[in-house]
């Protein structure tokens, strides 16, 4: 398990939009009133966010760095990095991260790059941030995450559309010398890459007449290959074997333990899931926000959208150490601890 | 553990259940909406009971609850 520690580099703000158009699954008509019940005592998931037509991650992203820019009140032309972590870009080429750097007006001296990461994507973006931040000497530099989901999930498709929200955070990181470190544990499991995947559009599966035609997987499951698979139970055993015992490493590792952190944020996937894992952990029901009633599972989102909608006056006014976690497509597991000393944290925007 | 004390654990995660349907010999799949979100609340509750880990296939391959306790009860052996 790739394990370390970054130094001198601190989160100075995270803003996070959605999309102002909500969906409840109480109105979801392929499900009956009792299943729709289960479905949302189960999951979690009671209201999402859905993109409409057109609307991307990258404008999602774009309106949250606007606002946390001029909050901020940064100087663009010290912004030297630009890290763009989705699964829905904006185009197959190019990468959208360069998109952004125009369109947010930031230097030519910018680096900008995507990484193709879902859930795991968070955490996974800050090792990388932080990492060239530290190696570079770059001493600004946005951290962008998120997912357009629901564009991609068959409203047919009882398995996934219920579950996925979309979302859009950025995170303004900068070097400082009085900054703690962050500490890092990442691992993925790629014999599991069949469990999330959207088979056809890429170049194993080029896109074809026939990867548009929806097929009866099971009662209730219609999707094209273009669509998003979810093999559930699988993702459920993965999720509650290996994240504890990746967690259990990790405060091994790090010498820490359940009282070290202050909450313990776990990306937002499903809430029977995310409480099995919490128990299995021993950690305190009060220490573990949730957002996924308000805004299903956000993807690589889900993280920064529960600090700025459940923590925002705490991560604004005080010093706090996190412990959280992001795990699922890949499969791919991160695991950080994430402290913020008072941090600009704007309200949730609606675009 | 035995198989009442097993029974009266399933039967308060299955809310939607009618009380006293659930019997050694009763097949999951009978259950009025049996469905792939009673697997994730049956996997959940063995592991956080028991501490055994059941999967998607286990669950696949058993009918009765009186099969999913011999399941359980010879893992946790």
């Amino acid at each position: 398990m790739a394990q370390f520690s970054i130094d001198n580099v601190a989160v100075k703000g995270i803003a996070s939009a959605v999309p102002a158009n909500t969906e409840s699954n109480w109105d979801y008509d392929l499900l009956t009133e009792k299943e729709r019940r289960l479905l949302i005592k189960t999951t979690g998931v009671e209201f999402r966010r859905r993109a409409k037509k057109g609307l991307t991650t990258s404008d999602l992203c774009f309106e949250a760095a606007e606002k946390l820019l001029n909050e901020l009140q940064w100087n663009r032309e010290e912004i030297s990095l630009l890290v763009f972590v989705s699964q829905s870009s904006d185009y197959y080429l190019p990468a959208t991260a360069v998109i952004l750097q125009d369109r947010l007006g930031l230097p030519k001296s910018c680096m900008a790059f995507d990484i193709g990461l879902g859930c795991s994507g968070y955490v996974y973006g800050l090792s990388v941030v932080s990492s060239l931040m530290k190696t570079t000497g770059v001493s600004k530099a946005l951290l962008m995450v998120g997912d357009v989901s629901t564009a991609t999930c068959s409203y047919d498709d009882k398995s996934t559309y219920p579950l996925f929200g979309d979302a859009g955070a950025v995170t303004a990181l900068e070097l400082d010398k009085s900054a703690s470190p962050m500490q890092f544990s990442l691992s993925s499991d790629g014999s599991g890459h069949e469990a999330i995947m959207i088979p056809h559009g890429g170049a194993r599966n080029l896109a074809s007449p026939d990867s548009f035609k929806k097929k009866e997987v099971e009662k209730g499951i219609l999707r094209s290959d273009l669509h998003l698979a979810l093999n559930g139970l699988d993702i459920f055993d993965f999720s509650i074997q290996e994240v504890p015992e990746a967690i259990r490493t990790f405060l091994e590792k790090t010498a820490t333990n359940n009282e070290t952190y202050d909450y313990f944020v776990m990306h937002q996937a499903n809430k029977l899931m995310n409480e099995t894992i919490r128990k299995k952990l021993k950690i305190d029901a009060d220490k573990t926000p949730y957002s996924i009633s308000k805004y299903g599972n956000t993807s690589s989102a889900s993280i920064p959208l529960t600090i700025v909608s459940e923590l925002q006056d705490e991560v604004k006014n005080q010093s706090l150490n996190l412990l959280i976690t992001g795990f699922g497509v890949g499969l791919s597991l991160g695991v950080a601890s994430l402290p913020l000393n008072k941090i600009c944290c704007p309200t949730l925007i609606e675009v | 553990m035995n198989i009442e004390s097993f029974i009266e654990k399933l039967a308060a995660e299955f809310e939607e259940v009618e009380p006293d349907t659930l019997k050694p010999d009763t097949n999951f799949r009978d259950l009025d909406d049996w469905s792939s979100m009673y697997a994730l609340i049956v996997i959940a509750l063995i592991d956080t009971e028991y501490d055994v880990r059941i999967k998607g296939e286990d669950l696949s391959k058993i009918e009765t609850v009186q099969e999913l306790y011999d399941l359980v009860e010879n893992r946790k052996n």
